[in-house]
């Protein structure tokens, strides 16, 4: 009889279609496992409302569980809690860092209009003197910075709260 | 009987879907490739909310319609978006303007929201505004790059908002649906929100050195299903496929 521990495992298997270094577990948004008869229901979360990875994940889980000899798999999408990049894992920011995505930084509130840009150091070589190039990159989760040392442009996961 | 919450549900839906599609118009037309790219990132979110408001609006109707049937096959008189989200994307400096106006009253609506009675309206209101706040922070700034730019800049970010200014009352005005949902506790009270709204837009425009037009004709009737001529075309294109070959997938 497989475990919840288990499933969790499993999960660590499956892998964010647009992030491919992270697993769903990493990426905090698988929120509950549950097991019930000769399967399991996984509850997850959007990281933003229209994050069209969703249906992607949602497929991948069954697949996934579903090789690992699980019969039924349920996936559940739910908004509440909304999602936060702080539920990224610790080891999910280090991934993130290897691949050249420089990991959220504790950033003031988006409601401050006039705030100073967040410092993001650059991933390649650690320079704190890089500049925000735009506020939306290739995904809705990411933003566009560049390095003005090693002159490295790259992604900013940026900080959602 | 009318049901006040999926009426309300379809006014919040319908903004989010039609100045999600007028934001995708811009795609492969943008100013510069990162403007390109934050137009289609903000169209995305709104088309997302509008998936999660307009699902939750069919489940509250109880007829069995998703919000796929909401969005490709309602006409235009039950669309119930307001005027400004429908008006067309102009310039660039234009399209900033009316995102900004509404990314302003979006904001402050879902702050509200949060305090709302309903556990799935207020789970749409707090996903949706953590993005909101990106939005206006992204429009603010175009609208003062543009304002305090150049004399050609600030000439036409200008005529942008004196253009859309006369849509923005409409986002306030309360009727039967909105007091229903206040007296049962669904929706908080929405008193003092378009004075809250006029100091949070007015300390930006002002940044901008723009002046917020005198002129106090109003426009109305997007809530009631009254739209402009431009919400036809929005729809012509929008509902194309749907109508053209009816329940298609893929």
């Amino acid at each position: 009889m497989v475990t919840e521990k288990e499933i969790w495992q499993y999960l660590e298997e499956v892998f964010d279609p647009e992030v491919p270094v992270l697993t769903v577990v990493d990426l905090g948004v698988v929120q509950k496992v549950e097991l019930n008869d000769g399967g399991c229901k996984v509850t997850i979360t959007p990281t933003y409302s229209g994050c069209p990875a969703m249906k992607r994940i949602e497929d991948d889980i069954i697949e996934k569980l579903t090789e690992k000899g699980i019969e039924k798999t349920e996936v559940e999408l739910v908004l509440s809690p909304a999602w936060t990049t702080d539920w990224i894992t610790e080891s999910g920011k280090k991934k993130l860092k290897e691949y050249g995505i420089a990991p959220p930084e504790d950033e003031v509130d988006k409601s401050v209009l006039f705030a100073d840009p967040t410092v993001v150091p650059c991933p390649k070589c650690d320079s704190r003197n890089t500049r925000l190039i735009s506020q939306f990159g290739s995904t809705a989760c990411k933003a566009h910075y560049q390095c003005n040392d090693c002159l490295e442009p790259f992604d900013y996961f940026k900080c959602l709260r | 009987m009318m049901n006040a919450l999926y009426e309300y549900l379809v006014r919040l839906g319908d903004d989010s879907l039609i100045i999600g599609h007028r934001l995708s118009e811009w795609c492969g037309h943008g100013p510069i490739l990162e403007e390109d790219i934050a137009m289609t990132n903000l169209s995305l979110d709104f088309i997302g909310q509008a998936t999660s408001l307009l699902k939750y609006a069919g489940e509250v109707e109880g007829k069995g319609r998703t919000e796929d049937d909401l969005a490709y096959l309602r006409y235009d008189r039950e669309y119930k978006n307001a005027l400004l989200v429908e008006q067309p994307n102009g310039d660039f400096g234009m399209t900033m303007m009316r995102q900004f106006l509404f990314d302003a009253y979006r904001r402050l609506l879902f702050e509200r929201l949060l305090n709302s009675t309903d556990d799935t309206l207020r789970a749409i209101a707090a996903k949706s505004l953590k993005e909101t706040k990106y939005h206006l922070k992204h429009s603010s700034e175009w609208v003062i790059r543009l304002g305090d730019g150049t004399s050609e800049s600030n000439k036409r970010i200008q005529e942008s908002l004196d253009t859309l200014w006369r849509y923005t009352s409409e986002l306030f005005y309360s009727d039967e649906v909105d007091v229903e949902l206040i007296a049962t506790g669904k929706i908080p009270s929405m008193d003092g929100l378009e004075q809250e709204w006029k100091e949070l837009v007015g300390v930006v425009l002002e940044e901008a050195t723009l002046k917020i037009p005198t002129n106090n004709w109003k426009h109305e009737g997007g809530r009631k299903g009254m739209h402009s001529e431009h919400l036809g075309y929005i729809l012509a294109e929008l509902q194309y496929m749907q109508r053209a070959y009816p329940g298609l997938e893929w």
